[in-house]
């Protein structure tokens, strides 16, 4: 098992390799340099001026020497100063993590909770009621913009009803209340958050998890156990779904880039300071370097996950860990 | 009976993979139907009925500058039809030409273009296109490209998987034998009959595309004012969030509506097209 990790790992570095390039090209390669950005709000900005933003951003030498200079810093997480203030991108990324971390982290267990339950007694009442509502419910989410949806709760639950914070992770007033009260605004805040990243998940972990179920609840030894006179729960929650589990975490694994992509979305219509939030003001500001830190990281997060769903893999199917090839 | 026949009775028998096929037939219609069906042209400003609840004389109501949503959504269909075919079109063709260049000539060739797309597909697809809209104009053509040019990578991996198992049978190799060049073997002896998981990936695709072209005209990188669609009247909704619900709450149906369609024609196809399902209706 060890070995297949290690395989994987190593197979992870020509991509991540591949990952930077791509990074690099796409920002450099682009008409119209950094500087322009940078200058075209002063028309007055002269041609030595221009020159001086150049060499300190080392623009005036090849493309290969700038990447491999970049790379060289980049591995050594100097990310740059970002174009808008000046600050180092490293920090401006890391002081934003733990808010988006918390919220994926939250959504991941509401989906958890919400998706398992529902997919299982899918599968066990297959075309029953219960499975033909929820099959129509997962279609409906699957083709939910989350934007949409978030934008109809904020209408619900903050203008209409007005229970809910509609934008930002904590209250003006903040200070003046308790540890316990700043929890609890807190989490009046992330509510609406975690409910809409985790939406389109439920959708499909729910549909994920009832096929997963499916195919274990046709296999010879669940017939074995029923035979053997087991209660009919104890088959499907002991037997059944401890085998049904690890093709589920593979899905888990896979679905970080959903949920990166969803995050940039939610963050930025709900205001919460997180780095989806970060890269979407990036990218509106033009702030190259802290653009092309936050792909990385991006790019990184997605290899993890896959790297999650490929060890769940080879735990489920030996031929995997075995086969080398898939 | 045909292939197609078969196909096309076990497409028929999926009550909601035909409801989904007519509601996008309707969508197309009223698309091309747009200036003869909409009630206002999507710019005419009502100056009288400004933010105006809907009634009778606006049905969705109206937006910011008093024009009318109902209108600005018919046009805005045009929009979603034409970004969601085209930038599938773009993705579907990238994806045949490295699946099939890939999948044909195998060894080196494969590697290579396998770990491209893998390094692609380790990029956030929504990521990865909002770092090229960053560095390029935001119109409605940088954004069929761009979502065709970052989504074509699974469509290359069907194809590729089809040519590998294709090229090995008895008519491509007799094929082969007979004198038939690379070109002919790819276009002619294997792509044909490579297609068919591309119709079905095709489908889904274009209900992707839909929901990015709203999301990224939401967050005001997509089609740009006054230029209606669904996504950037969806953005003037949450500018109004406060008093008009009507801008948020219709535009967001149509995408819902539009891309589950899509996706249940997909998931119809898909059934149809799978020769596992078909034991029940042997060949006559």
């Amino acid at each position: 098992m060890l070995g297949f990790i290690g395989k994987r790992l190593v197979q992870m570095v020509p991509i991540l390799l591949g990952i930077t390039i791509i990074t690099f090209a796409v920002v450099h390669l682009a008409p119209g340099s950094p500087v322009d950005v940078q200058t075209s709000m002063s028309l007055k900005t002269s041609a030595e001026a221009r020159a001086n933003l150049r060499k300190l951003y080392g623009l005036d030498k090849p493309l290969t020497t700038q990447y491999i200079e970049w790379l060289g810093r980049f591995v050594k997480l100097d990310f740059g100063k970002s174009f808008t203030d000046g600050r180092d991108v490293l920090h401006k990324i890391a002081e934003r993590i733990p808010v988006t971390l918390a919220i994926n982290v939250l959504s991941l267990i509401l989906i958890f909770i919400v998706a398992l339950p529902v997919g299982i007694l899918s599968a066990t009442k297959r075309y029953s009621l219960f499975d033909k509502i929820s099959t129509v419910l997962v279609f409906i989410g699957f083709s939910t913009p989350t934007f949409w949806l978030a934008l109809l709760l904020m209408i619900l639950f903050g203008v209409q009803l007005g229970i809910l914070p509609i934008s930002g992770i904590q209250s003006i007033d903040v200070s003046g209340l308790g540890p316990l009260g700043r929890l609890a605004d807190w989490g009046r805040h992330l509510i609406l958050p975690v409910f809409v990243s985790a939406f389109g998940g439920i959708a499909g972990l729910s549909r994920y998890s009832r096929s997963s179920m499916l195919d274990v609840i046709r296999q010879d030894y669940i017939r074995t156990a029923r035979a053997k006179g087991l209660p009919e729960s104890q088959v499907i929650w002991r037997h059944a779904l401890r085998n049904a589990l690890l093709p589920i975490v593979t899905i888990m694994g896979l679905s970080v880039p959903g949920l990166i992509g969803g995050g940039v979305i939610f963050e930025t219509i709900f205001s919460i300071p997180g780095m989806g939030q970060l890269y979407y003001q990036s990218v509106m500001s033009r702030d190259y370097p802290t653009i092309m830190g936050i792909m990385v990281i991006f790019a990184v997060l997605t290899l993890i996950g896959n790297l999650v769903a490929d060890i769940a893999y080879g735990l489920v199917d030996p031929r995997i860990r075995l086969g080398g090839q898939r | 009976m045909s292939l197609r026949g078969i196909v096309w009775r076990r497409f028929r028998k999926n009550t909601l993979a035909l409801g989904g096929s007519a509601v996008v037939l309707a969508l197309i219609l009223t698309a091309s139907l747009a200036p003869l069906i909409s009630p206002y042209t999507p710019t005419h400003i009502d100056i009288d009925h400004v933010l105006a609840p809907p009634s009778w004389r606006h049905p969705f109501g109206t937006d910011e500058l008093g024009r009318d949503v109902l209108s600005r959504m018919i046009w805005g269909s045009r929009v979603s039809l034409s970004v969601g075919f085209i930038a599938m079109g773009i993705a579907v063709l990238i994806g045949i030409i490295v699946g099939s260049l890939a999948g044909f000539y195998g060894g080196k060739v494969d590697a290579v273009l396998m770990r491209f797309v893998d390094m692609m597909l380790a990029f956030p697809s929504f990521v990865l296109i909002l770092a090229v809209i960053a560095i390029v104009e935001p119109s409605i053509f940088t954004i069929m490209a761009v979502i065709g040019v970052t989504g074509w990578m699974d469509v290359a991996r069907l194809v590729r998987a089809e040519f590998l198992t294709l090229k090995q049978r008895d008519f491509v190799l007799a094929s082969k034998s007979a004198g038939a060049g690379s070109l002919r073997l790819i276009f002619r002896e294997i792509l044909p009959n490579a297609l068919t998981p591309v119709f079905v990936a095709a489908t889904f695709g274009v209900a992707g595309a839909i929901l990015t072209e709203s999301s990224l005209s939401f967050l005001g990188i997509g089609v740009q004012p006054p230029n209606p669609s669904w996504g950037n009247i969806l953005a003037s909704g949450k500018d109004n969030i406060e008093t008009a619900w009507w801008l948020s709450f219709y535009p967001g149906l149509a995408i819902l509506i539009t891309v589950l369609s899509y996706n249940l024609v997909g998931e119809g196809l898909r059934d149809a097209l799978d020769p596992r399902l078909w034991e029940a209706e042997r060949l006559p």
